[in-house]
């Protein structure tokens, strides 16, 4: 195939190249190899601890049940963020109706908002004692049926408008990012604009979807907090349900395997979704997918949809919680609390160096990826996505207890005191647990755009001499660029919000925006917790601003180039 | 991404790393004692008093007890932690069982402490009483209709079909009431009141405050609280039309649970540490109690006012064992009888 358009090579995949000549390569395989190690071992430590108890203790009663809720759940959740997502990608890509321009990237903002706060704000309004079913009972009686509010759908109702974003950008992205060319030859071989849509634009953007989805079902899989405001028991309620009420760390790494399992069988099924197809994009300039206008009603009608999620997903929640934060204000008489400022440095410094780790990585990775070729670089690839699915305060423990086992190691080999330093709860320790948990989503965003390279491109600046280092500074990284912009913002809103494994390894004098939230929240001040919880939003808000920036200024540059 | 701007995003991460290792973030203690707290109630106050009062220096990290605990063991003896404080007395039986402190010899706790509120072995030592027990709305609640020997049993009484609300499985303070009642009736008892509560199709709530709002909404008529959160949405909100009814008081008493501490095996100075506890013990009772409305558990110390309103009851006694070990059976009660 020559030209502009797709190289779909669905019989014969390519993984990279295959291995021939040069130093590099092998050393470029040792490198992700090492990087999976790094990631897998305190994960592996945990497994480990679970597989060598089974049998000590009989799986925890219900556990079916906990497994088909989890199911449920996540395909539900999948749905959902499908619907909300992906529907809204296609409208702004597809269509220009009213304040379409600032509502693609208004559109995004509910990833600021956590899933605990979102389900609590809901159930805060929509619960017995809130103000609707209130007003029901005044208007209609005491005994007006209302629907379950703390159920199964009403959580992936919660979930899918605070995890949409994942969707929505990664579709968009790839929307955006096909090229011009193979729209127009769609076009030019005489299908109409929906068929071509249809037939040629979605197909395309189907590994953006997996791996939008993938991370949305993972990040469900994890989620303890919101579920239990929902009375949602999943594995990972398991987890905690076991570790805490029977005081044995043990079953409960048993039932942290099966949430591992699931993780599994979500990266196995977004391989499957994808199919063996590898779409390569080559270059060709045209005038691409032109968003067509939708005139009176129904722009109007578009507009009022985008509004709406944005509504439930962030404007009704960010102002519910101003209320409580004036309200709290005015009772106490302080506006700000002296800490607000210490505790937004600290989360957004931890942050901003994970976002940073995580894509520096990510990138390099995907490039060794493409230039080593081989199996075994492409399956330790895969190994470094797996810390996403295990819950935060497993990673956390896999971590102390990685570091302990260094210690130990170091105080045998004549170290005195061996680490100590990092024994005792660190930075460090948080950094290296973020890195862990948080790779795949910027691996997937990076990968997501690295794969639109097709292999001759690496296959030419290799055969041209170019040195594998050279070839990842000029070619894979900046054309990498649209998933590293992705992948910065979603690691430093996941590390922003993140709190388990802050809460387990901090050292003393470290509080960040979500300890704070939470210690409040724990004992049930949620008033009081509204002031750092818009921290966390104010926090998670500006990497979305820096790539919002961004990203209009890229396609300003791609516009001004056709 | 030019060579440049990756050589500079390298750069720039190790520079911050070395900031945040240079600002004493990575590790380092700063005070004479290190608490290790799964309770969060304004520590800073009683701990600063007590700095006031000693000079010897105070600083804490909250977190999760369960979570804490591993980390104690992970640290071994190596931990900074020379207190390790936590809620619930099943895990401060736990974290005895586990090793992880040190047994203390103590007239002065002795004295101050009743016997079931602190460990044979002087490991660990209740400091701060809360008590679970009936809380209804006045209005649709004669509390002549309480069970007085067995009240918590007998909301599985067929009167009480759709009035009960009750916090969740997943909650330490439903696992230990219902440890307690399996200590108390045997297991098969202790089922048939959960199959009976759950049988009145009690209504599952996520938090206490949830609770008393939904009771004083009048969408529950009678629900289990903490006494300590009805005081504290009273003192908010004086008219809130929830009542307290101490539970079981001519039966075994109200279930109550405990805060407590005790002093890390690995602990470097725990002869202060020892002294905090016992300051906490006596002198500081009022000082660690009073902020969060709970009982002291020193009989010399006076429970604040709003609860002294509540008037005094009588205790079942504190079996920690008993919670601790049976925390498991009543999970797995919890679950057989279909209570979510």
């Amino acid at each position: 195939m020559t030209g502009t358009g797709v190289l779909a090579e669905a019989r014969t995949p390519t993984r990279g190249l295959r291995r021939t000549s040069g130093a590099g390569r092998p050393a470029w395989s040792a490198f992700v190899v090492v990087v999976a190690v790094l990631v897998a071992t305190p994960v592996l430590a945990v497994v480990l601890d679970g597989i060598g108890s089974v049998g000590d203790t009989a799986p925890p009663r219900g556990i079916v049940a906990m497994v088909l809720t989890t199911l449920a759940l996540m395909v539900g959740v999948a749905a959902g963020t499908l619907l909300v997502g992906g529907g809204l990608a296609w409208l702004v890509t597809a269509y220009r109706f009213p304040l379409r321009n600032v509502l693609v990237w208004l559109l995004v903002l509910p990833l600021a908002v956590p899933a605990y706060i979102l389900g609590f704000v809901f159930l805060s309004v929509f619960d017995v004692s809130g103000p609707v079913q209130s007003a029901l009972r005044a208007v209609l009686g005491p005994d007006v049926w209302v629907p379950e509010v703390r159920s199964l759908p009403a959580a992936v109702l919660v979930m899918s408008l605070s995890l949409y974003p994942y969707v929505y950008l990664l579709v968009r992205a790839a929307l955006i990012e096909q090229s011009a060319g193979t729209y127009d030859a769609a076009r030019t071989l005489g299908a109409g604009r929906g068929r071509t849509l249809r037939r040629v634009l979605l197909p395309l953007a189907r590994p953006s979807l997996a791996a939008g989805l993938s991370l949305v079902m993972m990040e469900t899989l994890t989620d303890f907090a919101t579920v239990q405001y929902f009375n949602v028991q999943t594995v990972s309620v398991g987890v905690y349900l076991v570790w805490k009420g029977t005081f044995d760390f043990h079953a409960a790494t048993q039932l942290a395997v099966l949430v591992l399992l699931f993780a599994v069988a979500v990266l196995t099924g977004e391989r499957a979704l994808r199919g063996r197809a590898r779409y390569h994009q080559q270059g060709g300039r045209g005038q691409g997918l032109q968003p067509e206008r939708l005139r009176g009603a129904r722009g109007w009608a578009a507009t009022a949809l985008c509004i709406a999620a944005l509504a439930a997903g962030f404007l009704i929640p960010v102002l519910q919680l101003l209320v409580w934060a004036v309200g709290e204000a005015g009772k106490s008489g302080v506006l700000t609390d002296p800490r607000f400022g210490e505790y937004l440095v600290s989360t957004l410094l931890v942050a901003s160096v994970t976002a940073v780790a995580c894509v520096v990585l990510s990138v390099a990775v995907g490039h060794a990826v493409r230039i080593s070729g081989g199996r075994i670089a492409a399956s330790a690839a895969q190994l470094t996505t797996f810390g996403y699915a295990v819950p935060g305060a497993v990673v956390g423990i896999g971590v102390l207890i990685a570091f302990a086992a260094v210690d130990t190691a170091l105080e045998r080999a004549g170290v005195p005191g061996g680490t100590g330093i990092l024994v005792t709860g660190s930075v460090l320790g948080i950094l290296y647990a973020y890195v862990i948990r948080f790779l795949a989503p910027a691996y997937q965003a990076v990968d997501a755009s690295l794969a639109k390279i097709p292999p001759t491109v690496t296959f030419a600046a290799l055969s041209l001499g170019a040195a594998p280092r050279r070839i990842l500074a000029r070619v894979h990284a900046p054309l990498a660029r649209p998933g590293v912009a992705v992948a910065l913002m979603l690691v430093m809103i996941d590390a922003v919000k993140e709190l388990p494994i802050v809460l387990l390894l901090r050292p003393f004098g470290f509080t960040t925006a979500s300890v704070w939230v939470y210690e409040l929240a724990r004992e049930n001040f949620w008033e009081k917790a509204s002031l750092p919880a818009l921290v966390i939003v104010t926090a998670a808000i500006l990497p979305v601003v820096v790539l919002v920036r961004q990203a209009r200024r890229a396609e300003t540059r791609g516009r001004a180039a056709t | 991404m030019h060579p440049r701007p990756l050589i500079a995003a390298t750069a720039g991460l190790t520079v911050l790393t070395a900031a945040l290792t240079g600002c004493g973030i990575i590790g380092g203690q700063s005070a004479d004692l290190q608490i290790y707290s799964a309770r969060h109630y304004d520590l800073e106050g009683a701990f600063g008093q007590f700095t006031d009062e000693t000079g010897i220096t105070v600083e804490f990290i909250s977190g999760d007890d369960a979570e804490l605990l591993e980390r104690l063991k992970a640290e071994g003896a190596d931990t900074p932690a020379d207190i390790f404080l936590t809620v619930d007395a099943g895990n401060l039986w736990n974290a005895a069982r586990q090793g992880e402190l040190a047994e203390l010899d103590s007239p002065v706790l002795e004295d101050a402490v009743p016997e079931d509120l602190r460990d044979a072995q002087g490991q660990w030592y209740g400091l701060a009483m809360r008590a679970r027990t009936v809380t209804y709305n006045p209005d649709a609640v004669d509390p002549a209709e309480f069970d007085t020997t067995e009240t918590y049993a007998g909301l599985a009484d067929p009167k009480w079909k759709g009035r009960l609300c009750m916090r969740d499985a997943t909650s330490a303070y439903t696992q230990s009431l219902v440890a307690s009642l399996i200590d108390l009736h045997g297991r098969e008892e202790a089922l048939k009141i959960v199959q009976g509560w759950v049988a009145n199709d009690v209504e599952i709530m996520g938090n206490d405050v949830l609770l008393l709002e939904a009771i004083d909404a009048g969408s529950c008529d009678v629900g289990i609280n903490n006494h300590y959160y009805l005081a504290r949405t009273l003192a908010e909100n004086p008219d809130l039309n929830v009542d307290l009814f101490w539970a079981s008081q001519e039966g075994a008493g109200t279930h109550v649970n405990i805060s407590g501490a005790g002093v890390v095996e690995g602990s470097d100075n725990a002869e202060d540490a020892q002294r905090l506890i016992e300051w906490l013990a006596t002198d500081g009772q009022n000082a660690f109690v009073d902020g969060n409305h709970e009982y002291p558990v020193n009989p010399a110390a006076a429970p604040e006012p709003l609860i002294a309103e509540f008037g005094e009851f009588k205790r079942m006694p504190l079996n920690a064992e008993a919670y601790g070990d049976l925390n498991a059976e009543a999970v797995d009660l919890l679950a057989e009888a279909g209570y979510k």
